[in-house]
């Protein structure tokens, strides 16, 4: 209480020595100046929590005064008080920021409510700007590691169409960090205070599609018990991730080109038109251009999302990248599954390198994630990572039915886990019940 | 030691409830209370154009009739008080001063326009003097709804608190003569 100062600027002795005392009797420190000259000085001894400012004073009057507060403290909270009422410098006042305009003399309970709705408000706004820097900390997207100059370059380009509202288009193989990149956009962007809603378009089947970014009302469809709200709507101030954008089907190409046109929408089963406001973020990992002049993908469609490209490079041109990506996944894992795992032998480096990579990102945070599962020293192995095999059968690719791959990968995953199906089930992201199957087709033994 | 506290009776003789305040400020400051006449003339406190007594010149009045400089002095005064600003106060103190005043103007049932209440008055009046002499004593209002420093611009307010101070507040009071 004792923290709150207030400041009287007022050209009467009276009204400022009684304000003076009635506030110091309500716990404040307070400054009193008797014109404009002095409340301009006693601004450099601020901030104050509350301004009270008499409208008519002799030399600068009340306006001119607020006008040059404002400029040493926009925030300032500025009651003005006068004994001459008149809408016209209310309204004045009112446009140039005060908090609040009253009539002397005033009603004790109207100045006490007055001066707490003041200090509430300003209490919130500070609030605000305390959460906003926390939401800011914590909306952070995960890092991308960007040591090559590729992606140096891909960071750049987030940066600058960050700033912007500009939809844009993100390139690459499958497991290149598309979505990491999204969330970087969205992260820097001024929408970040509102989610990033994202919708894998290529998994979901056309009619879930439409209820699922469109939302609908109760009734609209055999099955839709409630009103749901659909992710365009949801992402209302923020940004919508549509990821394998080039694998949606003519009839939602039609549907996503109205919304962006108008960013207007109903929901299924409903005339209603909603308003959304929401920046575009695609992904695709097919070429969008090709998929137009087969005129599988809509020409008008494509102009209006490719306004940004952003194109994220495969991991094989960018090898820079491996080691410190395998440094970061080791890392990772080090914690989530409490061992000491700190590094990689230099043979594991050299087979990380040579391996071409082809899920990219994801595929070597899996082969990581596998490889501290059943590696037991400080340093991951070669015989640790599921590469290694793959690599020196590189030259004969196509000489094995997949079915063959299949049982010799089982039988190594197997082997590497000690004969434990639960571990190796977990390792090849199938539950025991397909593991067991497995096992009895190919007729593998624990 | 124990700082003495005077109530005195301005404008008027001393009311048939004087014993009952006294009575109530004693449960709460335990310092010696007498009961003192104060030959104030309230003539130029008033301000025609209000209609009203100026609370400041009211106290300052007041205070050349205090009788040693050590003790503290509160004027109970029937008519209505405002200071400039204000449309009206309940009363004014200094705030670590040797004074206060409080008005009874407003704090009587038929300024609402209701039946005249003698055990309303007499509550409301000692929640006043206590808050106004919390002032005198250096206390500032408090946020706690119960306590009797809490600042009560209506009348409404004055019946919602309480009539002793909360336990922030008492210890406050402590070592500044509040014994």
């Amino acid at each position: 209480m004792s923290d709150r100062r207030i400041l009287i600027v007022d050209d009467e002795l009276s009204v400022r020595s009684s304000l003076e005392e009635w506030f110091k009797e309500d716990g404040f420190k307070v400054e009193t100046a008797e014109d404009g000259q002095a409340a301009l000085r006693a601004m450099d001894r601020g901030p104050f929590d509350i301004i009270l400012l008499d409208l008519k004073m002799p030399g600068m009057d009340g306006i001119t005064v607020q006008k040059c507060v404002r400029e040493i403290d926009p925030q300032a909270t500025i009651i003005i008080l006068t004994a001459y009422a008149s809408v016209e410098t209310a309204v004045e006042a009112l446009k140039l920021g005060a908090f609040d305009y009253v009539t002397k003399p005033v009603d004790p309970d109207d100045l006490s409510n007055l001066v707490r709705n003041a200090l509430r408000t300003r209490a919130l706004a500070e609030e605000n700007v305390r959460l906003k820097e926390k939401v800011s900390e914590l909306t952070q997207a995960a890092p991308i590691l960007a040591v090559s100059p590729m992606m140096e370059h891909v960071l750049e380009m987030v940066r600058t169409v960050a700033e912007t509202d500009s939809n844009v288009v993100i390139r690459g193989e499958s497991g290149t960090g598309k979505e990491l990149v999204a969330r970087a956009i969205h992260a820097q962007s001024r929408r970040r205070y509102f989610p990033l809603i994202a919708v894998n378009s290529g998994s979901i089947p056309e009619t879930l599609l439409e209820s699922e970014l469109f939302g609908h009302e109760k009734g609209a469809y055999t099955g839709a018990q409630y009103r749901r709200k659909g992710k365009i709507e949801l992402a209302d101030g923020g940004s919508l991730f549509l990821d394998e954008i080039g694998d949606v089907t003519p009839k939602m190409q039609i549907d996503l080109l109205r919304v962006l046109e108008t960013h207007r929408f109903t929901r299924l089963g409903s005339n209603q038109e909603i308003a959304s406001d929401f920046r575009l973020i695609c992904a695709t990992h097919k070429n969008l251009e090709k998929l137009v002049e087969e005129e599988r993908f809509r020409e008008d469609l494509f102009y209006r999302i490719n306004v940004f490209s952003i194109q994220v490079p495969p991991l094989r041109e960018r090898p820079e990248d491996i080691l410190p990506l395998t440094q970061f996944f080791i890392e990772k894992y080090a914690r989530a599954m409490g061992k000491p795992v700190r590094t990689v032998s230099a043979d594991a480096e050299a087979v990380l390198l040579a391996h071409r990579w082809p899920g990219n990102v994801r595929e070597l945070e899996n082969a990581v994630e596998r490889a501290m599962v059943v590696g037991k020293g400080p340093a991951l192995e070669v015989r640790d990572l599921p590469v290694a095999a793959q690599n020196g059968a590189a030259d004969e690719p196509q000489a094995r039915s997949l079915a063959a791959l299949e049982k010799d990968h089982v039988a190594r995953v197997l082997r590497d886990c000690g004969g434990n199906v639960t571990q190796a089930a977990k390792v090849l992201g199938i539950d025991r019940a397909t593991l067991y199957n497995k096992l009895k087709r190919y007729r593998l033994r624990r | 030691m124990a700082v003495p506290i005077h109530l005195a009776y301005v404008d008027g003789p001393t009311p048939t409830w004087a014993d009952a305040l006294v009575s109530g400020v004693a449960d709460v400051f335990p310092n010696p209370i007498r009961t003192i006449a104060a030959p104030v003339d309230l003539g130029p406190c008033f301000v025609p154009s209000r209609q009203q007594h100026h609370a400041t010149l009211v106290l300052a009045a007041l205070l050349r009739h205090r009788p040693d400089s050590t003790s503290k002095i509160v004027g109970i005064v029937p008519v209505d008080l405002f200071i400039p600003v204000l449309t009206f106060v309940f009363g004014q103190a200094q705030l670590d001063g040797p004074g206060a005043v409080v008005s009874t103007y407003r704090l009587r049932s038929e300024f609402y326009g209701l039946p005249a209440d003698e055990g309303v008055l007499v509550e409301r009046a000692i929640k006043e003097c206590i808050h106004e002499l919390g002032h005198a004593f250096g206390l500032v209002h408090c946020d706690f709804y119960d306590c009797v420093m809490h600042a009560s611009p209506t009348v409404d307010e004055v019946d919602v608190k309480g009539s002793e101070f909360c336990g922030h507040c008492a210890s406050m009071l402590e070592g500044r003569g509040w014994e």
